[in-house]
């Protein structure tokens, strides 16, 4: 590669935007160790005051219980019918599947709120109740789309022929997908698992119209940030989801990674 | 051959047929009711059935409601056009500039979006308030006397605020464009005399053009229906339309009024996105 200012200031650039990606989210956790209601400077002193209110809230933990099980419900749904999705589309031919695929991408072409607000209209026609159930019905329609994005380009280079000489040499369907598509694809589970994730974890609006009686994460974070004294516990809790995420996203690929070795490995070996 | 084919649709259909049941039942469903609401209307507690075309005539002959109609494609057009601008050169580096650490670059990149949207939201009403971060510095260092008021409460801070929250949503499909690229052609093109401009005009940008496009759709639909946003920083000249039709189907209760209204964003919504990838998709065909 050639070398010069260009790659000099590329480089500059990049750790200019990471500063504008990190600064204002790098004020929650250093306000939330501040002693004081106010958010301001200058620091007023170091206190660990706003995690114990955090820790002793119940309403709170009980929404990140409900957001947990959210997340996980709407991660492995929409997972599921992404990798089917994909597999389907990219190894057979199917009549009309891409006016199929434009229609489970419509989400992504439809505001939140329109989402939301129908819905809402369903279940109320329906006289279904609003649950964490009608929450993971919205989040999965929502994240359906991430995963057949994330699944289809993984899957989409991959040589049909070596599913097909797995079944030519004697496996059966079932076998052929296991050993074959599966591990090629599993980078693409993982990733698909994560943003789906992620993207119901974080969801607030589709879950402020269904969630009901119960609250999300997102939802309690929302009734919070109307009084001004809870905001430092409110800072706390977004330091807290920030370090426990970056610890599960480095996680998650330092396990991707030794995966993949060990399948390395055990491929030689064979 | 031909029973083979028929199969082999078969197959495919009987894999593709949960998500399309699941699609049916929580998207087509929901729509079609949606519709069917906007052309009914409100009488008191009561849905009157009657199909009318009440509620579009309030919703589009309203001038409150054309304003924020306009509004709102506005602030998000500029949202997306700012988002992908200052993402491509990120994408591009990581793409085409790391070597080994790719990886480590993309988890910097994303790590900011594991905290919650709306906190990430709210940090930015933390430093652009009245007594915020930036007004408190400011003051605590001297260089102002009394607190900059034009921070906060207008579309500039959200437009600043959005361009900031959806910022992976930007560099990864751009990321994934620019990597799929086959670098044999640039060698290729680079072995036939095109210099680095060139190379890039010609190879790395219409090819990495759907990236741009997917990018520049996927932050356009949700951020012209926030509703976060502009509720915490847009103040009253902020206000998007998702705001009115929240209110009409939590305090106000006129629910037919507002599927008028969010039928009416939605069409909005995808004529301006076809508008803009067929306009795309033109700009591409010119390049080659």
């Amino acid at each position: 590669m050639r070398k010069g200012p260009s790659r000099v200031g590329l480089f500059a650039y990049a750790i200019l935007y990471l500063a504008f990606l990190y600064v204002p989210v790098l004020f929650l956790p250093l306000f939330s160790l501040n002693d004081s209601v106010f958010i301001a400077f200058p620091l007023s002193g170091f206190t660990t005051q706003w995690y114990e209110a955090m820790l002793s809230d119940d309403a709170m933990l009980r929404a990140l219980r409900n957001s947990l099980e959210v997340g996980t419900a709407t991660a492995l749904l929409s997972t599921l019918l992404g990798l089917l999705t994909a597999k389907a589309l990219t190894q057979f031919r199917v009549p009309g599947s891409a006016a199929l695929l434009g229609f489970t991408s419509l989400p992504l072409f439809i505001p939140d709120i329109v989402l939301g607000i129908s819905l809402l209209i369903l279940l109320d026609a329906a006289n279904l109740p609003l649950s964490l159930l009608s929450v993971i019905a919205g989040h999965t329609l929502i994240c359906v789309p991430f995963a057949i994005t994330v699944l289809l380009s993984r899957l989409e280079g991959f040589d049909k022929s070596l599913e097909e000489a797995s079944r030519d040499l004697g496996e059966n369907a079932w076998m052929s997908f296991w050993r074959v598509t599966f591990p090629l694809a599993l980078p693409g589970i993982i990733s698909s698992l994560l943003l789906t994730f992620i993207v119901s974890f974080d969801e607030f609006l589709i879950a402020y119209f269904l969630a009901g009686n119960e609250a999300t994460l997102p939802i309690y974070i929302w009734s919070q940030l109307r009084f001004p004294y809870k905001l430092p516990e409110v800072l706390a809790l977004g330091a807290a989801i920030l370090i426990a995420s970056t610890l599960l996203v480095v996680f998650a690929e330092w396990l991707r990674s030794r995966g993949l070795e060990d399948r390395k490995h055990i491929m030689v070996g064979a | 051959m031909r029973f083979y084919r028929r199969s082999e649709g078969a197959r495919g259909t009987a894999l593709l047929s949960p998500t399309m049941l699941v699609m049916l039942a929580a998207l087509a469903a929901p729509l079609a009711l949606l519709a069917l609401y906007s052309f009914w209307s409100q009488n008191g507690y009561a849905l009157d059935t009657h199909f009318t075309l009440a509620q579009y005539e309030v919703s589009l002959g309203r001038v409150g409601y054309r304003a924020l109609f306009a509004r709102s494609l506005e602030i998000s057009s500029l949202v997306s056009v700012i988002t992908v601008l200052l993402a491509y050169p990120m994408a591009y580096f990581v793409a085409f500039r790391v070597e080994k650490s790719k990886f480590v670059w993309l988890i910097l990149l994303t790590i900011p979006f594991w905290t919650s949207y709306l906190l990430r939201v709210f940090a930015w009403k933390v430093i652009l308030g009245y007594n915020g971060v930036i007004n408190s510095g400011l003051l605590s260092l001297g260089l102002i006397h009394r607190p900059l008021e034009f921070l906060l409460y207008n579309p500039t801070a959200v437009v600043v605020t959005l361009a900031h929250a959806w910022a992976p949503f930007a560099i990864l499909p751009i990321y994934v464009s620019l990597e799929k690229i086959d670098r044999s052609l640039l060698e290729a093109a680079a072995d036939l005399g095109d210099g680095a401009v060139r190379r890039f005009f010609r190879i790395t940008l219409p090819l990495s053009l759907p990236g741009v496009i997917a990018a520049a759709v996927i932050i356009f639909v949700p951020t012209t229906g926030d509703y976060v946003t502009p509720s915490l920083v847009g103040g009253s000249n902020g206000v998007m339309i998702a705001n009115i039709i929240e209110v009409q189907f939590d305090k106000v209760g006129n629910w037919p009024l507002g599927a008028a209204l969010a039928m009416a964003s939605m069409a909005a919504v995808g004529v301006v996105t076809l508008l803009f990838v067929s306009a795309m998709r033109a700009a591409a065909g010119k390049i080659r």
